[in-house]
């Protein structure tokens, strides 16, 4: 038994792992509020514990996510996940049906062909041993494919492969050496027993037919173990680790628990689940256009995973959402970069390598200090409406669409009153970007005050970013509508009688009304009705962002203006008549970005409104039919 | 066999151009100068006087106009130089309707475009009726009557610096020099003309650069009582007398300000015009970080583009008054003839 040793590598890995993952499960099980900790005992017993088992089959081992958005970089995942995953429960199975025993332990399934090197030779045990070749052939597949993403990142349609660590590196090695090894070990065990598969019998008889493989074979089993452990031992400090991790991630999720807005087990979960595809960079415009490409969000999880101080990276980054839409792991990333703006200052640790094995390492909450006070805001007296107007501050800078709204709402006959016509107090979502809550909830409270008093039923307002503020972080009892929205409503009861216009344009969804609310289809349905709408590359959810965002206030002009530059070529390909948008900000940004005419969605509709004719001039034509008739 | 008479093209007929040829005809070189618009002249046609000692425009435009009416000019109006190439000696100019011509050099001197008021929407051009640019008022002293749209005259007039200019939502940085001065031109003018309107200048720095600006700008001052707050309008809006209301904030007192207004008047700046971007890129002629053309060499090489046989003459390399668009046209020339000799 003694040439058995080479297991302990092995197996010293694997009991490690295991006891860590639940050591550290169960500190975040015991961290997590006592809602969260409800929902999941209950998710446990109930349908989200099946939703979770279907979507981990589904993307923790097919990567179907990835799969649709890349099919090399999928067929990579997969083949590595998934092959490993059948490697093992057809590697448990051989040794249970085929060994000795039954009920081994796990390194009789590994090693298997180790101690049953005479094995399969015939029936259905050869039969048997194709099938396990086969699936060593298709882990191998995908591990070249690794290979190659890594020294040419261009041949995936990815721009580029994230950054990594000297222990994420040796892991990497380790990883890669595993599959290798387990092939030349068993080909050359075979190749001394004349047994094996199409591929390691093959490749087993070639190789002792040239070398001493009796001699050989144990170096190679060596290997396969040490990588083995090597790559177990190291998995809680490396990228790596996002593999158990994302299990936990999945379950969680299922059972009801989200980001909110405060650090939590949940955060620290979703930071160590990010298996830095990728995915995020390639789609990021700071990247694309701007040529920034340090900020991107798997360097802030990152960041955040390894305790450093990133207000830097937190700060430069558009809040476009691009990111959230793609991430395959679901980290919510937006969510995640605002709980980190509102902290205060953070020193910088370096965490020493035995550090981030820390089982009870938590981001703390540091409370940042309260800047300005909007205390002298007097509370305004009531003012009765049905439908109260709201501009925004950004619509004030446009003034074309307050114009264009009130043509609109008069020619509908809406009695409306509108809210900040003289100057109102901003809705607070810019300094809520900025990570400023405390002083962002004043302003909510005056609005509040006001929108509450006048009885409002509907609440209307011309810019996204108020859209989403007054939906999200808003109590209100009138319904809040984007403009878009409400001029949908009036074309649909019939209140707006509309003319149409021989255009063909392209509409813009501005981040905070697309991505950001959901809001689609009414914007498009308003521009359809009054011209003739053209589609866009990527439209909808992937929509860029003008680069315009008052969720970065760190970024340069000029980077600004390349980013403007680029989402305006992208919208402007089929050299349209006109750019349509629905956010002021977005107007103001391509404005200065493109030739092409831009415009809101209310002056579009208010430019298909009837001419108001006049008196005496439509008398003096019904004369002229009459005497036509007449006569 | 007789030596050919040495030709060049000078692309663009404002003062600089108009300068250039000239020049360049005194000194017996024949001069084909074309030019985009229906007649030379370029900005100035629009001028109704000039800072500092608001002389009529007229008398610059006359002596322009006498400057070019030359036997060796010959003026081509109605089109655009679109690019211009060299063929082994020559210099070939590309022009609008497909036509060339060929000539021995090139003077550039396709001038500025005033910044388009309708890209700084806060400030309500083409909304508001009663929002005009710099432009437009220089239009109503031709016609001598500056009053709001509907007729009426206006008891307060309001002139916002910098439109476009050192700006970098739209990316300009650049200060184009003489939009300071001129309004304190507009300012005194419309003092005079209606001597109860008040006046009101906003602005960010006044830079009175040039000889009897300074002394301009203090007259302004003491015998016009024209008013100058610093600080920058942020937005501007009607209220229901159908009067401007602009918001401003006051970066010397302090605060923020809110004035009614019944005229705002726009002081747009001046941009490579788009005409002359257009060629420069066609051409491979290099352009700075602000667009305009980019000499060879600031210091000493204005003139220069750093292609042989092409030069800069004027406001295409930057802002500048007439004096200097004058003065810098002129050393064109004088860089032309150099080049011309030594071949
Ligand atoms: C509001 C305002 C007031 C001013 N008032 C004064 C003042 O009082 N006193 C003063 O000293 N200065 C004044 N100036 C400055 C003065 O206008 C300029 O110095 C002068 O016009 C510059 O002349 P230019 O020939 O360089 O350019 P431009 O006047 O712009 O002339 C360029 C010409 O080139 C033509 N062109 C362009 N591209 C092409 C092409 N590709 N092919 C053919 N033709 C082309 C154009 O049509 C134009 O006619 C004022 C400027 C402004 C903005
Ligand atoms: S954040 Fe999401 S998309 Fe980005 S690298 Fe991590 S897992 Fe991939
Ligand atoms: S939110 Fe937008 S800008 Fe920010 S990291 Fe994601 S993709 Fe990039
Ligand atoms: S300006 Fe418009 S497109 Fe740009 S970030 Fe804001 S909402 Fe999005
Ligand atoms: S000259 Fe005066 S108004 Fe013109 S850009 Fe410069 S500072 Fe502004």
């Amino acid at each position: 038994m003694s040439s058995d040793i080479f297991i302990w590598p092995f197996n010293l890995g694997l009991y490690f792992i295991l006891i860590y993952s639940v050591v550290r499960s169960t500190i975040w099980f015991r961290n997590l509020s006592r809602a969260d900790k409800l929902r999941l005992q209950r998710g446990f017993f109930g349908m989200p514990f099946m939703q979770s088992i279907r979507e981990i089959f589904m993307e923790s081992l097919l990567h179907r996510r990835i799969f649709k958005k890349n099919p090399v970089l999928g067929y990579m995942h997969m083949s590595l996940a998934f092959g490993w995953f059948l490697l093992i429960v057809f590697g448990t199975i051989e040794a249970d049906f085929f060994g000795e025993r039954h009920l081994n332990p796990p390194s009789h399934a590994i090693f298997f062909r180790w101690f049953n090197p005479e094995h399969g030779t015939t029936g259905l045990a050869s039969l048997y041993g194709h099938w396990m070749d086969f699936l060593l052939a298709f882990i191998l597949s995908g591990l070249l494919l690794a290979i190659f993403k890594r020294f040419i990142p261009g041949m995936m349609g990815m721009k580029k492969t994230t950054r990594h660590t000297w222990t994420d590196r040796i892991a990497l090695t380790s990883l890669w050496l595993i599959f290798p090894s387990r092939l030349l070990a068993e080909s050359f065990t075979c190749g001394v027993h004349g047994s094996g598969g199409f591929l390691t019998g093959n490749l087993g008889a070639a190789l002792s037919s040239l070398l001493p493989a009796a001699d050989i074979a144990p170096y190679f089993w060596w290997l396969y173990s040490l990588s083995l452990g090597t790559f177990f031992f190291l998995l809680p400090v490396t990228r790596y680790f996002h593999i158990p991790v994302e299990l936990l991630l999945i379950f969680m999720r299922n059972s009801g628990i989200t980001t909110a807005d405060r650090w939590s087990a949940y955060t620290e979960v979703q930071t160590h689940a990010c298996s830095s595809c990728g995915v995020c960079i390639s789609v990021c415009q700071m990247s694309r256009a701007a040529g920034i490409n340090d900020m991107q969000s798997t360097y802030f999880v990152k960041g955040l995973r390894n305790e450093r101080d990133i207000a830097a990276i937190t700060a430069n980054c558009l809040m476009c959402g691009r990111c959230d839409e793609v991430c395959p792991v679901g980290i919510e990333l937006g969510p995640l970069r605002l709980i980190e703006r509102r902290q205060g200052e953070r020193p910088a640790t370096m965490l020493s390598f035995f550090d981030r094995y820390g089982l009870t390492r938590r981001r703390e909450h540091i409370e940042r200090e309260q800047t300005q006070s909007y205390s002298y805001l007097a509370p305004e007296k009531e003012q009765p409406a049905d439908v109260l107007f709201f501009a925004g501050c950004m619509t004030h800078l446009t003034p074309s669409v307050i114009v264009a709204m009130k043509k609109i709402l008069d020619s509908a006959g809406v009695r409306y009153r509108f809210m900040d016509e003289q100057g109102g107090v901003c809705c607070g979502r810019p300094l809520m970007l900025a990570g400023r809550d405390r002083e962002a909830r004043e302003l909510i409270n005056h609005n509040s005050d006001i929108i509450w008093k006048s009885g409002a039923k509907t609440l209307v307002t011309s810019c996204p970013i108020c859209y989403k503020v007054f939906r999200e972080s808003y109590y209100l009892e009138a319904q809040v509508m984007h403009h878009s929205e409400f001029i949908n409503l009036l074309i649909e009861e019939g209140s707006l009688r509309l003319g149409y216009l021989h255009r063909r344009v392209v509409y813009h969804d501005p981040c905070d009304l697309g991505r950001g609310s959901g809001i689609y289809d009414e914007p498009r349905a308003v521009i359809s009705y009054v011209a003739e709408l053209q589609s866009v590359a990527e439209e909808r959810s992937m929509s860029l962002c003008c680069g315009g965002s008052l969720g970065n206030l760190t970024l340069s002009s000029e980077k600004r203006a390349m980013i403007a530059a680029d989402t305006a070529r992208t919208l402007t390909q089929s050299a349209p008549d006109e750019l349509i948008t629905a956010c002021p900000l977005c107007k103001k940004t391509f404005v200065q970005a493109t030739e092409t005419r831009v415009s809101d969605i209310a002056e579009l509709v208010a430019a298909a409104l009837p001419r108001p004719v006049r008196k005496t001039r439509s008398r003096a034509s019904l004369t002229a039919v009459k005497t036509a008739t007449d006569g | 066999m007789k030596e050919k008479r040495k030709h060049v093209i000078v692309a663009g007929g404002g003062v600089a151009g108009m300068e250039a040829a000239g020049s360049l005809a005194e000194m017996g070189i024949r001069v084909t100068l074309i030019e985009k618009g229906e007649d030379p002249g370029g900005h100035l046609l629009q001028w109704h006087a000039l800072f500092p000692g608001r002389r009529p425009a007229e008398e610059v435009r006359k002596y322009l106009r006498k400057r070019i009416a030359h036997e060796n000019i010959n003026i081509i109006t109605r089109t655009t130089v679109e690019k211009i190439r060299h063929h082994g000696h020559e210099i070939i100019a590309d022009l609008s309707g497909g036509t060339e011509e060929r000539a021995d050099a090139v003077i550039v001197a396709t001038g500025f475009d005033l910044f388009d008021a309708h890209r700084k929407e806060e400030y309500g051009y083409g909304i508001y009726d009663n929002v005009i640019t710099s432009a437009d008022l220089e239009e109503m002293f031709n016609r001598k009557r500056v009053v709001r749209a509907d007729g009426s005259v206006p008891s307060r007039i309001g002139f916002i610096h910098c439109v476009g200019s050192r700006d970098e939502k739209v990316n300009n940085n650049h200060c184009s020099k003489v939009c300071c001065v001129a309004a304190v031109k507009q300012a005194i003018e419309v003092r005079k003309l209606l001597p109860q309107c008040e006046v009101f200048c906003f602005y960010m720095d006044m830079r009175m650069f040039g000889p009897y600006y300074e002394e301009l700008y203090r007259e302004s001052q003491e015998v016009h009582n024209v008013n100058y707050i610093r600080g920058k309008v942020s937005e501007a809006s009607v209220n229901i007398n159908n009067r401007l209301v602009i918001k401003v904030e006051d970066t010397l007192a302090g605060r923020p300000l809110k004035m009614e207004l019944d005229l705002m008047v726009l002081m747009v700046g001046m941009e490579m015009s788009k005409s002359g971007a257009r060629l420069a890129e066609a051409s491979g002629l290099n352009t700075g970080i602000n667009r305009f053309l980019e000499s060879a060499d600031h210091h000493y090489g204005s003139n220069r583009s750093g292609v042989a046989g092409i030069f800069y003459a004027g406001t295409c390399t930057a802002p500048m008054n007439i004096t200097d668009t004058i003065s810098h046209s002129r050393a064109a020339v004088e860089e032309t003839v150099r080049y011309l000799g030594g071949r």
